[in-house]
């Protein structure tokens, strides 16, 4: 299939060539000495990679496209959840990197021809580069749960795990949803964009149902034996919404005692595992990732259906001048995450204009920070230093690590706040 | 012996690896992985999350000090100094000193608490934190325009002696919330009001 598409556009690319002179969508000269750069993908990791460059060095030409006109952030949209933000507040724009000398494109990239440097889009443009950034976040492995589709997906059970229309539609279905009724959520396996995405999701759920449907249930039916700062969500649940007692509620089963979905009938509402089957009221489908489409079609995926990188440049081991970030690249110790795709971007962004520029590659430095809510007044955190050595990427021994276990009133809820402000200077630091 | 052996090992890493093996990150590329949390150059929209732009390379260096030891306590920052040597936090010092001071100008604040707290920081702060502690060469911290939850939680932390203060601080913090036990509430609102 994609190696279909790939000749298809080889074949188209090579009768264009000839008309591309003439063409008069055709933004840069072919050739030349000016350096271009084309973004594709405008989320966390995308947007970021482009303001820097032009921060770094103005005399770099950067183009980015992006399929849609806003963006709304996955980190966040569990309190849209919830009711505790708006779907407003998680909404962001390209006017900023406008302002920053970025020539934003609002068009679908459906091909990227590595050896002629050259992106494709839908509405039949083309764009030629010197370096491609290719940050398309991840895309869901359908095929995991019989039954699941992206039809499905879009009518009935919401994966949410893309931010805005799904996460309107999982809200109000939660919202609506019968005194006493059980919400389902069903967690990929690892790995997976935004390990602690789903336990916060239950969290920020059972504090709406708490207030609004108090004999709700969340059941958590995991593919996994453990998550993310386990240790903090199940105390928190405990403190918060009785978990451990007949009376939680939140239940969760792991992937060995049946949380391992299998398959779903949609009309009966039913979620069947390897040994019993669970009826919800509502119901939450986390499929299983890879990396977003375009990876894939650009042949920059592996077998494991993500992007192998070099964690100085992020320049894929694939294709030369094409770098990959954020959740589709195999990052890892770096987690699938926004700040990792922030931290990512900047590194990639540093590396590109040296290469253009014909100096060193600087050496790189990472960071990432994650907050979640367990509820109002109890934020947690999670983070970590990384730097590139010996060829690799490497946690800094020492550092990180988890809010501590024990319950600490007046910091939990420092924790929030600084969690909001995070969300603040983070979206500020992409889009502003 | 023992020098020379070291020395040909890191002759051999050199040679394998390159410059990598001496990763010595610039100031800029350290400085860039704090935008996500404190914004943009250190320039914070948030009301929690201090500015950093600007500081004093001293004082910046003292205080990640103090996170990295643990004497100032912290949520967060103390797990993430711990990740930076001396070195790296000379460099994030030199980075984030020749940055322009941000003051965060889209808080909320009271009018009329602001003008008594603007009284008192004359009165009892001034004199180190000069021009509400926005000019760096007094090696305090910012305080005007900077985030206001912040400002809060520090005025707190000194005053329950969960954060360290210097003795003249404490004696002259002791003296004006024996005349004003609202002290604190005025000065959040002048150093809120970015004046």
């Amino acid at each position: 299939m994609s190696k279909q598409n790939r000749r298809s556009f080889l074949k188209a690319v090579g009768i264009g060539a000839a008309a591309a002179t003439t063409a008069t969508y055709a933004p840069f000269a072919i050739g030349g000495s000016s350096k271009k750069v084309v973004v594709v993908g405008g989320g966390m990791g995308g947007a970021v990679a482009a303001k820097y460059i032009r921060m770094m060095d103005k005399t770099v030409e950067v183009t980015l496209i992006e399929a849609n006109k806003n963006y709304f952030t996955c980190f966040g949209s569990n309190e849209v959840l919830s009711g505790e933000r708006t779907m407003d507040s998680i909404k962001f724009g390209y006017d900023g990197l406008k302002g920053h000398g970025v020539n934003v494109v609002i068009d679908k990239v459906i091909d990227i021809d590595a050896r002629g440097r050259r992106v494709k889009t839908a509405s039949g443009r083309s764009f030629n580069y010197d370096r491609c950034i290719v940050s398309p976040g991840v895309s869901f492995r359908y095929d995991k749960i019989d039954g699941y589709d992206e039809t499905v997906a879009n009518t009935k059970i919401a994966h949410a795990w893309k931010a805005g229309p799904q996460t309107a539609m999982l809200r109000d279905q939660v919202k609506s949803m019968k005194q006493g009724g059980t919400v389902i959520i069903a967690p990929p396996a690892n790995p997976f964009r935004c390990p602690p995405g789903p336990y916060e999701r239950a969290s920020q759920i059972a504090h709406f149902l708490k207030e609004h449907n108090p004999t709700g249930k969340i059941l958590i039916l995991d593919d996994k034996e453990k998550f993310s700062k386990f240790g903090l969500f199940t105390a928190g649940w405990k403190k918060h919404y009785g978990y451990g007692t007949d009376n939680s509620m939140i239940e969760w089963v792991k992937g060995s005692a049946g949380g391992k979905i299998e398959s779903v009938d949609v009309a009966g509402m039913t979620l069947s595992g390897e040994v019993d089957d669970y009826q919800g009221d509502v119901i939450n489908i986390i499929p299983a990732q890879k990396a977003g489409h375009i990876a894939h079609v650009a042949g920059l995926t592996n077998a494991s259906g993500w992007c192998p990188i070099k964690g100085d440049t992020f320049e894929s081991t694939i294709h030369k001048n094409i770098h990959v970030i954020g959740d589709a690249a195999i990052q890892s110790p770096l987690p699938k995450s926004g700040y990792a795709a922030n931290s990512e971007g900047k590194v990639c962004a540093a590396a590109i204009v040296a290469m253009l520029n014909g100096d060193k590659i600087p050496d790189p430095s990472y960071v990432n920070t994650c907050y979640s809510v367990i509820a109002p007044g109890d934020g947690i955190s999670v983070a970590m230093v990384y730097n590139f050595k010996d060829g690799k990427i490497n946690k800094v021994k020492g550092s990180g690590g988890l809010t501590p276990s024990k319950f600490d009133a007046k910091m939990r809820a420092r924790e929030q706040q600084n969690g909001y402000s995070w969300f603040d200077n983070i979206t500020n630091d992409t889009f502003g | 012996m023992r020098d020379t052996i070291i020395k040909s090992t890191l002759l051999a890493a050199t040679l394998a690896f390159g410059s990598s093996a001496f990763a010595a990150p610039s100031g800029q590329m350290l400085g860039y992985t704090c935008a996500g949390c404190h914004g943009t150059n250190g320039a914070s929209t948030g009301n929690a999350i201090p500015s950093i732009a600007g500081l004093s390379e001293t004082y910046m260096i003292d205080t990640m000090n103090a996170y990295k030891s643990g004497d100032k306590s912290s949520t967060i920052m103390g797990r993430i100094a711990k990740g930076y040597s001396e070195e790296n936090i000379e460099e994030i010092a030199t980075f984030f000193a020749e940055q322009e001071v941000h003051k965060n100008t889209n808080q909320s604040f009271d009018s009329a608490k602001a003008n008594s707290g603007q009284a008192l920081h004359e009165k009892y702060c001034d004199k180190c934190h000069t021009e509400g502690g926005t000019v760096a060469d007094d090696d305090a911290g910012q305080l005007s325009g900077n985030a206001k939850l912040y400002t809060q939680y520090s005025l707190a932390d000194f005053h329950d002696g969960s954060r360290d203060m210097e003795k003249k601080m404490a004696k002259k913090m002791k003296r004006m919330l024996k005349k004003d036990s609202d002290a604190f509430d005025k000065l959040i609102n002048y150093y809120t009001s970015g004046q």
